[in-house]
């Protein structure tokens, strides 16, 4: 597979390491009073589709960014790569 | 002996004679021929045994597809089995063996198999062997891979290079035939970068094969101008002997070019093979089409083939298995074939057509509604059978028969990506899928233009396809006038009857087989291939497998669409592994990391051991020395009583920089370090999310916002990634970044009583490294053997008075060769890793044995650690009940109760009266090894409530060596629990 780099173009996949879903994201906040079922539920439920699925992806033999990278699990047609950090920022995270 | 089979004209290069052997007796071929040709010309007709049944078999194809004329090449260690004799380039000195038979390829002891064919049908294996049970592993599998099989491996390493490699381009182009040629030529003219590849040695396609197919030009003219002008341009590159054997994603084709295979020996420095990963944009496939055989009794004798190989045999090789002939086709290309053969002065004695209606198109008898019921000649074909219209019998003696059941267009490549080819109902076979992979157009027969323009049409629309996708603006090409009759055939795959009929010949599938499969419910395409072994060897059915769906279709009374078809795969043939392992073979497998005092310890006589890519010392022994023990006995010793160094370089260290930097490590460690002053080094815990221990090390400041982190060896690269994902994923805004320096720094322990003393006369004489001036856990930035920049800390991993001293890379052979030299006098000892491990496990130091991927912070003895006033990766399931049950899993040490015992990793424990049932097991040692300073063998355990545990007796049980001792649960601090020694 050849993947986007939003930074630095189009880069074969055997620069890249796969870590799985883009949910790993949203990490639950510790003192929610129902922190420990929702950190259980971050961790382990996670949806498996067979069609658009959102993953995230470190380049590692390249620039180190954490990417996240949609990809029709189906075809490998992949339809959008963003920087993590834009992601996460996007979704409220900070420090 | 002479070549009696040798017809005049073809392509083949009569000044070169080439001398060869198979199975051991000479003949002669010429330069251009393969290895079946040169066999043919010299009526050679058996060439090999079938899989299962040991049948005599003859070449049934021309090229890539054959499923029989398989041979081991060479000889010694290049020594190559299952090679194709139709693919083979004969070269001068060429050995070939046949296959699969003993004693002999005419007299082959196990054809009895043959005989008892009833007991070997489809699914034989399943029923035949299934009792007594244990008899399938002792007695019937090894009975039946002697039996069946094909070449034999040489057992040597092969002693050629392979390489590989990587193309980009605009338009890739599959296949070399008309079409591909012509789409070729329309995309470079326009501009395009084009790559050109194909299997065959020379390019052209079935254009070397058949008679003349345009007007005013002859097919060799043609193939040669088009080839010259595609030779002249810079934008063109041809691979001959390559093989596009499979479209990856995104237009990534894998390649495999056969550089050398058709010469004795390599040249000097050239590879036998090279792998090629192709990035195109476009890609065109041309890949031609298959022709497939129609199943009738005995349809196997050798000199029964196809009829478009036997025409291919006569056209380009100038051969013929026989020198009377008959064709059995289904179509009209049979009957072309057929007046190839007689012009090339081939006696066809007849052409058998079942269609009623067939047309005369050949100069010889045409036997119309006829077909062929059986053939007799069983190590070379003497006669076949043919019922006429009229339903009478008549036999034909004929040397050879050419087959023709129709041709499948070569779909594999546009199904790579899970498309499923489309049945097309006027050719009676498969075209390429509606849905192909991106950016791929297929053309000419591989897409069903069967006619030689429908070919160079299709061949340069879909080059300007491809071309308008690349935004690159065409230029037209003018196209030769050719045969374009509509296409005529009757689908007819098998001739009814009794007897065995072939299908897959090298699999020994027969129409029988097919029918059995569906008599017991294995209808579904793949429960068919598994069942009958249909299409699942070297050849990958390419001449079976329509015909056996057919079959299928037949006997359940669905269409073959509604049958369906396998899922291609790739490769499209088969790649040998050498060329997947290209140059990483032996040593060469992965990289070998060094440290920078690796040429000293090389020196010292060091024993090394792989830690991941690194190599690091084990141990020195000294001379006297016999035994690994002894050397790491004393070594262990000298750090114990005087002073010791060890090169701890490979540990992963991370810089950690930023006004974050603390409160980023507050989130990866589970212990504090927000308020770790500026000067220390604290010990800290990496948990996963889950709670479970992820890898362990230290943090030193260096700055108010400058740590540096170390990690175990092994997990320095996914600890660094692991940090990465914390910053840019969970907390962005975090003003922190971090770099790996495990490369830059190289690093020594210096340990024992006397590391003080030593390093006194290392620094530089302003640095003050007392006890109060530089306390335990220290670190700092210092200078050594003059101003040299170095950093200190004073961490101990043995237990011992100890530091770490690290200098740039570039000074770490200079600092070990300054440390002995210093050193010298206190006894300074180096030690390896097999020492360090006797430390640590005396000191019960946890590490890569102890976190291993299933133990809690509590289970370590270190629940405590993880801090519930802060957040931190794993803090929070980490108190999940499990994870830190009291009654779980904790660490313990362990020694034996008779010193002359040996504790083992990996023993489990139990109590002194349980029986050793895995209910009664109460946990398992992780590391244990001998101690000199207690005289006794040692270990850590993971035990159940093993710090409530200490002082009792159990049992250590290890079915491996089927040892059981009696051991004591002790405290895991073996040496110096209170941790004097390290304050001192």
């Amino acid at each position: 597979m050849i993947i986007n780099h939003p930074l630095l173009g189009p880069r074969d996949t055997s620069e890249f390491t796969y870590l799985g879903d883009a949910s790993l994201i949203n990490r639950p906040d510790w003192q929610s009073d129902t922190a420990a079922p929702e950190f259980h539920d971050y961790l382990y439920l996670r949806d498996n589709p067979a069609g658009t699925h959102r993953e995230l992806w470190f380049h590692e033999q390249g620039d180190r960014s954490w990417l996240v990278v949609t990809r029709n699990t189906l075809t490998h047609e992949i339809l959008a790569t963003e920087l993590a950090r834009d992601v996460a920022r996007k979704t409220g995270r900070g420090k | 002996m002479t070549q009696n089979n040798r017809l005049q004209g073809g392509l083949i290069d009569r000044s070169k004679k080439l001398r060869f052997t198979f199975d051991g007796k000479s003949y002669e071929g010429y330069q251009g021929d393969t290895l079946a040709s040169a066999l043919m010309a010299n009526d050679v007709r058996l060439v090999g045994r079938s899989f299962k049944y040991h049948r005599p078999r003859g070449v049934l194809a021309s090229g890539s597809e054959e499923p029989n004329a398989l041979v081991e090449l060479r000889s010694g260690n290049r020594q190559e089995p299952n090679t194709r004799a139709t693919t083979i380039e004969l070269f001068d000195g060429l050995e070939a063996t046949s296959q699969n038979r003993w004693p002999s390829l005419a007299f082959d002891a196990l054809s009895i198999n043959d005989r008892f064919s009833p007991f070997l049908t489809a699914g034989f294996y399943y029923k035949t062997f299934m009792w007594p049970k244990a008899f399938w592993e002792k007695l019937y599998e090894p009975m039946i891979r002697k039996a069946a099989g094909l070449g034999r491996l040489s057992q040597e390493a092969d002693p050629d290079i392979y390489d590989k490699g990587y193309l980009h381009c605009d338009v890739l182009v599959i296949g070399a035939g008309p079409s591909g040629l012509i789409a070729a030529l329309t995309a470079a003219r326009s501009g395009a970068r084009v790559i050109l590849a194909d299997e065959d040695s020379q390019m052209g396609g079935r254009l070397l094969a058949d008679c003349n197919r345009f007007e005013g030009v002859s097919n060799a003219d043609w193939v040669a101008q088009t080839l010259g002008e595609l030779a002249s341009m810079d934008n063109v590159r041809l691979l001959t002997r390559t093989t596009v054997f499979g479209a990856y994603d995104h237009g990534i084709h894998g390649a495999l070019e056969r550089v050398s295979d058709h010469l004795a020996v390599p040249e000097a420095g050239k590879p036998r093979q090279i792998l090629w990963r192709i990035y195109s944009k476009q890609s065109v496939l041309c890949a031609g089409a298959t022709e497939r055989p129609i199943a009738f009794e005995n349809n196997d004798r050798p000199g029964i083939m196809l009829a478009g190989a036997m025409r291919a045999y006569a056209n380009r090789w100038a051969v013929t298995p026989g020198k009377r002939v008959a064709i059995f086709t289904n179509n009209d290309e049979g009957h072309r074939a057929a007046q190839d053969l007689i012009q090339a002065g081939v006696k066809v004695v007849a052409v058998i057509d079942p269609r009623g209606d067939a047309p005369r198109i050949a100069e010889c008898e045409l036997l119309a509604g006829a077909q062929v019921t059986d053939a007799q000649g069983r190590l070379g074909l003497k006669s076949i059978t043919v019922q006429m219209a009229d339903g009478q019998t008549r036999p034909i003696e004929v040397g050879g028969l050419g087959v023709s059941g129709g041709w499948n267009p070569n779909v594999q490549l546009t199904c790579h990506q899970r498309g499923r080819p489309q049945w097309f109902e006027p050719l009676a076979a498969f075209i390429p899928p509606a849905e192909m992979p991106t950016g791929m157009v297929a053309a000419g027969a591989a897409a069903g233009n069967l006619t030689s323009f429908g070919a160079i049409a299709s061949g340069t629309n879909a080059a300007l396809a491809a071309l308008d996708g690349l935004g690159i603006k065409a230029c037209p090409v003018d196209l030769p006038k050719g045969e374009d009759n509509a296409i005529s055939i009757m689908p007819f795959w098998h001739v009814p009857g009794k007897g065995r009929a072939w299908l897959d010949f090298q699999n020994d599938v027969t129409v029988k087989d097919v029918k059995l499969a569906e008599q017991e419910g294995f209808r579904s395409v793949e429960h068919l291939k598994r069942y009958t072994t249909l299409g699942m060897a070297t050849d990958q059915g390419k001449t079976a497998n329509v015909g056996a769906l057919a079959v299928m279709a037949e006997v359940t009374g669905k269409s073959i669409p509604e049958t369906g078809t396998t899922i291609f795969r790739p490769p499209y043939t088969p790649v040998a592994m050498g060329a997947w392992a290209g140059r990483s073979v032996g040593k060469e497998f992965k990289p070998t990391r060094l440290t920078p005092s690796h040429q000293w310890a090389e020196e010292q006589g060091a024993v090394f051991v792989e830690v991941g890519p690194w190599l690091r010392a084990q141990w020195f022994p000294k001379a006297g020395e016999t035994h690994w023990r002894e050397s790491v006995d004393r070594e262990v010793l000298a750090v114990r009583s005087g002073v010791g160094v060890c090169d701890v370089t490979t540990l992963g260290k991370i810089d950690v920089q930023g006004a974050d930097a603390a409160v980023f490590l507050n989130k990866i460690y589970c212990n504090g370090f927000a308020k770790l002053p500026v000067g220390k080094t604290r010990y800290g815990l990496m948990l996963r999310e889950d709670g479970i221990a992820m890898d362990d090390g230290t943090a030193a400041r260096l700055a108010e916002d400058n740590f540096v982190v170390t990690t175990t060896t092994a997990n320095a690269v996914g600890v660094y990634r692991h940090m990465e994902f914390v910053h840019q994923c969970l907390f962005p805004d975090m003003d922190v970044q971090m770099i790996s320096t495990t490369d830059a720094w190289a690093q020594y322990a210096i340990a024992g009583p006397k590391s003080r003393e030593l390093l006194q006369k290392i620094v530089d004489d302003n640095i003050d490294i007392s006890n109060e001036g530089f306390p335990f856990m220290a670190c700092g930035e210092v200078t050594i053997a003059n101003g040299i920049p170095a950093r200190l800390f004073r961490i101990s991993f043995s237990g011992e008075l100890a530091y770490e001293l690290a200098v740039p890379t570039r000074y770490g052979d200079a600092l070990i060769r300054h440390l002995m030299e210093v050193g010298k006098p206190m006894g300074i000892t180096p030690y390896g890793t097999e020492a360090l491990g006797v430390l640590r496990i005396e000191k019960g130091h946890a590490t890569g044995n102890e976190l291993n991927g299933t133990t809690s912070a509590h289970n370590l003895g270190m629940g405590r650690m993880v801090s519930t006033k802060k957040d931190s990766i794993g803090s929070t399931l980490s108190a999940r009940e499990a994870l830190s049950d009291p009654d779980g899993l904790s660490l313990v040490g362990i020694q034996p109760v008779n010193n002359t015992e040996i504790v083992l990793a990996g023993g489990h424990v139990f109590d002194e009266n349980a029986q050793h049932l895995p209910e009664n097991d109460l946990g398992y040692v992780t590391s244990a090894a001998y101690s000199p300073n207690l005289s006794s063998s040692i270990g850590l355990a993971l035990v159940k409530r093993g710090a409530q545990r200490l002082g009792e007796t159990v049992h250590i049980v290890s079915p491996v060596d089927d040892s059981n001792i009696k051991a004591t649960l002790v405290s895991a601090h073996f040496v110096d629990p209170e941790g004097e020694r390290l304050r001192a």
